[in-house]
């Protein structure tokens, strides 16, 4: 883990591999391995998996501040649940905001939302960086965090909808199809495995083997 | 700092300071949110029951929309209980209140599923006698019915709830005058497999019931939810590959709850 004190620019090369180096060398999700049973569970559509990782960027951001600026205050004994208690309660404020104005997406996250208190990047980010780290640095950690999470979600759902559903389902422009009825009609079928966990754990482990093939360095002894 | 941060009074201090804190906040927010919210699942509500009506103007109705629509279309909301007993009757004029808990648009058949039809339903477990007495016994099972007008012509919206692969699965009904013949059909889901079962609230789906009917021959004849692919007669509809289980909780809910309606609408010659 990066330390760094002092002033220093905003964006210094220190606070731009922050938010760089989760997307690859450290992602939260095939280098860390946190995070994955979201990854399993909520990307059989494009638009929740989007969706879910605005969800977890926007908690994990506010959460590592927020025990960032508290981490001098903040009983050793205790932390572990004092960092629950801030997940847990941003995580309900996020509910609750979500089920007031944005009614349908809160239907389609329904328990994926509450589920986000448990997912491990959070708790994860919050002990190994933002408890030892300035605020500011800790929300780049966590925004970081938050795209590489959200970048392994997306490419999963990609393929997951692709070939489970045929469709791509973007927020914004809807239900698009992306396989031709033509090819239906030549006999093609819908792989229904795709559209249940397992068949994550195939595209994330094939997604590990695509980035460590293009970083050896990441290959560990 | 002065405080040692490791004694077990500033332990104390800070956990009933944060607790205090993280439990106003969060009280404030829900209580400030709470009529917004209430109204989303209120216009939704109105929303389901104006599309099951199943007419083409009803298919691009915004949630938003629906509160101000409701009264021109449902003319009256009858109650009425497992024995087909009237327990409650308004019109369109009697404001929907709240704290009116016979008032069909206040009937939570998902609630009365879960709390009990389904406790008498694995408890009795394959006694269909059984059953039918306990529930017509039951003071807390009820069957709301929508009477709609549009153009002199009487629709009826009727609702059933049950339980899918994972959790509860319901929907809103709309008949026509002869309260035989679906017009139009809206299914729901709390956490059906998206992309399987969650295809139910899809239009395809919804659009099959249009036209069948749940009378043969002077009997009730329910609804059945077949394998896809199947050739189909007038009281039976296609399933979804891959999502049976919620098939079968659609099946289960439509066969146990149309029954009573029929039954009602047999013996009130009035609808």
């Amino acid at each position: 883990m990066s330390e760094e004190k002092k002033s220093e620019p905003l964006f210094s090369k220190k606070n731009k591999a922050l938010i760089t180096n989760p997307l690859n060398s450290i992602n939260p999700v095939t280098i860390q391995v946190l995070g994955i049973c979201s990854a399993l569970a909520v990307t059989v559509q494009m638009d929740n998996a989007i969706i879910m990782s605005l969800a977890v960027t926007a908690v994990l951001i506010i959460g590592n501040v927020l025990v960032s600026l508290m981490r001098n205050i903040i009983p050793s004994k205790i932390r572990i649940i004092v960092q629950l208690v801030i997940v847990a309660a941003l995580v309900i404020i996020v509910d609750q905001v979500l089920k007031a104005y944005v009614y349908d997406v809160s239907k389609k996250l329904s328990v994926f939302v509450g589920l986000i208190i448990t997912n491990c990047i959070i708790m994860g980010r919050l002990e190994a960086f933002a408890l030892g780290n300035k605020s500011w640095a800790s929300a780049l950690d966590g925004l970081g965090n938050g795209i590489g999470y959200g970048l392994v979600l997306v490419v999963v759902a990609f393929f997951k909808e692709v070939f489970g559903s045929g469709t791509l389902t973007i927020p914004g422009l809807g239900k698009l199809t992306i396989i031709p009825e033509a090819i239906y009609d030549m006999g093609y079928m819908d792989n229904g495995l795709m559209l249940l966990p397992p068949s994550s754990l195939f595209i994330v482990g094939i997604y590990i083997w695509v980035q460590k093939a293009r970083n050896p360095e990441l290959i560990g002894e | 700092m002065a405080i040692n941060r490791d004694s077990n009074v500033y332990t104390i201090v800070f956990a009933t300071i944060m607790v205090v804190i993280v439990g106003g906040l969060l009280a404030f927010i829900a209580s400030s949110l709470k009529p917004t919210q209430q109204a989303n699942i209120k216009n939704e509500k109105m929303q389901n029951i104006l599309q099951a009506i199943g007419l083409d103007e009803m298919k691009e109705l915004q949630r938003n929309d629906a509160g101000a629509k409701f009264n021109d279309f449902v003319k009256r909301r009858i109650t009425i209980n497992y024995n087909g007993e009237i327990v409650s009757d308004k019109t369109a004029d009697d404001a929907i209140e709240p704290l009116d808990k016979l008032d069909a648009f206040n009937i939570n058949l998902r609630k009365e599923y879960s709390r009990f039809v389904k406790p008498i339903m694995s408890k009795n477990k394959g006694n269909d006698a059984a059953i039918a007495a306990a529930l017509s016994a039951s003071e807390d099972i009820h069957f709301p019915i929508f009477v709609c007008e549009n153009n002199g012509e009487t629709f009826y919206v009727l609702s059933a709830s049950g339980k899918g692969l994972w959790d509860d699965v319901w929907g809103y009904i709309g008949f026509k005058s002869d309260a035989k013949t679906i017009n139009g059909s809206v299914f729901d889901h709390k956490g059906e497999t998206p992309g399987l079962g969650s295809i139910i609230t899809e239009a395809w789906f919804e659009d099959q019931f249009k036209g069948k009917t749940i009378e043969e021959g002077g009997v009730f004849t329910p609804i059945k939810v077949l394998k896809p692919g199947k050739d189909l007669n007038n009281h039976q509809v296609d399933g979804i590959s891959g999502a049976t289980f919620t098939g079968v909780g659609v099946d289960e809910m439509l066969t146990r709850n149309l029954e009573v309606y029929y039954n009602f609408f047999k013996n009130n010659s009035e609808f």
